[in-house]
This record gives C-alpha cells, sequence and structure tokens, in this order.
C-alpha cells in the first residue's frame, strides 16, 4: 500500500510537503511502545503512534520503518521533525485515535507483522511447538 | 543566478521590449533606471500590451513595480519560498545595497540542486566503494575494523547516534540489509541501556571482522544486581519517566538477544556492566 492510499484511508496529512507518496508500505504496527517496535517489526512496517518524541525516528531509522504516523492529531515537536527529515524518515499525521487509524488500514487490506517468537511462546493456549516458529 | 543579466530601460517601448525579449530568448526582465531597479516585465505584460493595441506605449506604463527580489547572500530555499509564494517565473538578485547583480530562475534553482543531487550521490558512492574494499585492500592474519563511540548518561536526545553511526559504516561496507538491521537494533538497544541505566555513560566499541561483528558495551556503574531477573522478558528498574518516552519495558535484552547469534552479559554492583553481541555477517 503506497503512503498516497494510507493518507486517503487515514484521511490524514503529511508533516511537510516534499513527502514522497509513492512509498510502499508492506504491513503496519500500532505502538507506543519503541522496545515493542524494535522486536516486533520488520523492515517495510508503518508504525502508528502516539509518541512524539525523537526516540521514535530513532526507533524506526534502527528498524527499517518507511513511516511514522502520529495518531490522534497529536503532532510532534520541532526537533522530531528535524530528525525525521535528516534521516529520510516520511511523518504523516492522523486525527483519529490509534485503535481507528490501525483499523481503518487493516480493513483496507494492509497486513499486521504477524506473531512474533517471543510473544507466540508465552500464548498460554497455543503451545509454542505448534506457532511453526 | 545569472550574472550578465539583459536589462530595459522604463523609457523604452514595448516594440522594443519585444525584440529584446526575442533576441535573446528570455520571457522577461527587469527595468532599470540610471542603475536603479525600478520594475520587472514578462512576455506576459507584452502579450497584454498586444492586445489591447499598445504595443508602443512604455515599459514603464506596462511594467510591474512591484518588484520581489532576493539577495545575493540569502539560501536556495529562501529564493524557493518566494517562488513558491509569488509564483513568479523569476527573481532579480540584488546586494544590501540593493544593486542588481544578477537574475534567478526557477530553472536555475533545480538545475543546482540535480547537479548537487548528483554530486552527492558520487560522493556516497565513492565511500561505499572505498569502504567495501577495505577488507580486500589490507591482509593481515586477520583483519579487524574498531569503531568506537562514547556514549553520555541521560542523553535522551543523543540516544542512537552511535547506533545510527554504526548502522551506516556497515552498509558502506556492503552488509546484507537484513543483518544490518538485527545489528542496528541490537546495538540501539545497548546504547539504550548506557544512557538509560549507568551513572557515567558508557563506550559502544564494534569490532567488525570480515566474517562477524562483535558489539560490546561497558560501562562503570551502577551495575546490576541479579543477572538472570534482568534477562526476563518484562522485567525493568527504569522510572516512570523513562517508561514515559516509550522505553524502560524490560525487552531490550530479550530483544538484543534475538538479533544476536550470541549475547554474554557479565556485571558486578559497584564496579560496571560488560555487554558482548556477536553477530555473523
Amino acid at each position: 500500500m503506497t503512503l498516497r492510499e494510507v493518507l486517503q484511508i487515514i484521511e490524514g496529512k503529511v508533516l511537510w510537503p516534499e513527502i514522497d507518496l509513492s512509498i510502499e508500505a508492506k504491513m503496519a504496527c500500532g505502538a507506543d511502545l519503541m522496545s515493542d517496535v524494535l522486536a516486533f517489526t520488520h523492515a517495510g512496517t508503518l508504525l502508528m503512534t502516539g509518541l512524539t518524541n525523537p526516540q521514535v525516528v530513532r526507533t524506526a531509522e534502527m528498524a527499517g520503518i518507511v513511516a511514522i504516523v502520529f495518531v490522534r492529531g497529536k503532532l510532534p515537536p520541532a526537533e522530531t521533525i528535524a530528525l525525521a527529515k535528516e534521516k529520510g524518515i516520511p511523518l504523516l499525521a492522523s486525527k483519529y485515535t490509534m485503535y481507528e487509524t490501525c483499523g481503518r488500514l487493516y480493513q483496507a487490506g494492509l497486513p499486521s507483522c504477524g506473531l512474533f517468537p517471543l510473544t507466540a511462546g508465552t500464548w498460554l493456549d497455543d503451545p509454542p511447538s505448534s506457532c511453526g516458529m | 543566478m545569472t550574472k550578465k543579466v539583459i536589462t530595459v530601460s522604463p523609457d523604452d517601448s514595448m516594440r522594443q521590449l519585444k525584440e529584446v525579449l526575442r533576441v535573446n530568448r528570455i520571457s522577461g526582465t527587469p527595468v532599470l533606471r540610471d542603475g536603479e531597479l525600478v520594475g520587472i516585465i514578462s512576455i506576459e505584460d507584452l502579450i497584454k500590451a498586444l492586445e489591447s493595441g499598445d504595443i508602443d506605449a512604455t515599459v514603464g506604463e506596462k511594467m510591474s513595480t512591484e518588484v520581489q527580489t532576493v539577495f545575493a547572500d540569502e539560501s536556495v530555499v529562501q529564493a524557493l519560498n518566494k517562488f513558491a509564494r509569488f509564483g513568479f517565473g523569476r527573481l532579480p538578485v540584488v546586494n544590501r545595497h540593493g544593486k542588481l547583480v544578477g537574475i534567478v530562475t526557477q530553472g536555475d534553482i533545480a538545475r543546482g540542486l540535480l547537479r548537487q543531487l548528483e554530486v552527492d550521490y558520487h560522493e556516497e558512492e565513492i565511500h561505499r566503494y572505498r569502504a567495501s574494499h577495505i577488507f580486500e585492500d589490507i591482509t593481515s592474519d586477520q583483519t579487524g575494523l574498531i569503531l568506537r563511540y562514547k556514549v553520555k548518561p541521560l542523553d535522551f536526545v543523543g540516544c542512537g547516534e552511535a547506533a545510527s553511526k554504526l548502522k551506516r559504516a556497515l552498509e558502506r561496507l556492503g552488509a546484507k540489509p537484513a543483518v544490518v538491521r538485527r545489528i542496528a537494533v541490537a546495538s540501539y538497544e545497548a546504547e539504550t541501556n548506557l544512557v538509560l541505566h549507568t551513572t557515567k555513560g558508557g563506550e559502544l566499541i564494534a569490532e567488525i571482522q570480515p566474517e562477524r561483528i562483535r558489539i560490546v558495551a561497558v560501562d562503570s556503574g551502577p551495575g546490576i544486581p541479579d543477572i538472570e531477573k534482568a534477562l526476563q522478558p518484562g522485567y525493568s528498574t527504569a522510572p516512570d519517566w523513562i517508561r514515559e518516552l516509550g522505553f524502560g519495558a524490560g525487552m531490550g535484552l530479550n530483544n538484543i538477544q534475538a538479533c544476536a547469534d550470541e549475547m554474554h552479559l557479565e556485571s558486578k554492583v559497584g564496579v560496571g556492566t560488560r555487554l558482548e553481541i556477536l553477530i555473523n555477517l
């Protein structure tokens, strides 16, 4: 799904004009915990978050996140935007809640990052051996 | 910008202007009286004059007198802003005394930026080429490259700089993207631990060999009292302010373990901690 389609589905905005909207997101994840983002995402993920500090951009840089969507109409401070421009990570904004922003994208066919061995292994009703991981 | 500017006088006729534009193949020009910038006239003004049969009117009558200019020492970005705001095709460039020194068009800026992009691209290619051949160019029984990064305690804004630089270095060295990602995530978690949990900060040392990378995060305190507990998923001693920043969920070490081929953690309370991460390249 391209960022252009993402913007239409979430009725969102770009945080500066020169963002390349043809960039593709293969999957998406919603998280306010950056450790979770580092643990559960894959390269090519679109991140939805309510956290706006510069470490969100750092996390995205390390984890190969293609773009960040700030939910609930939150806007990041100038230092977050400056770092994102420097690292070439597009920033978008959604006026909807985390739940609704993710829900709209999921409904439109953007998949999640899937199960992760660490959490899959602790899922009680589902023995680790049957997870196929 | 173009320094040789073709100009006209306000006393010239529109007919003369037509010739100036045609001969020089330009679509507009600044209007000068005694060297002073008094207006700007474009092909659009000429067409309007032609339509209304005013071809013998003077340039002074048809020009726009509200001229937007840029200063010669202003940045390209400021010029771009003016182009975007006013929608003009060209802007006269003046020095700080108001004297016309040149003219800049949107095309000039686009060409300049393209050239810069090309230069940057070439430079990055050269860096990449040099770096990726380092292990072939230098021979020894065992060649390694050591990168050291100092990490300051509680420097939340700078946190991630070391991991970011290491990631870039590995990309230049030609490491596989999937491996670079694992190294970046592991070293970022290790760096975050140094920033958030140490009293005096520490060091992130990466030793790169052709076959594998060893990353060591060392600090001089406070040390981990119970390593077994520290390795449990979700166990964290992070205070609330760290959690509010999106960290301190007690997943850092597990995350590193998941990314690494081998991980060793040694710590002594009051002395310090040494975390070693090995990842095959």
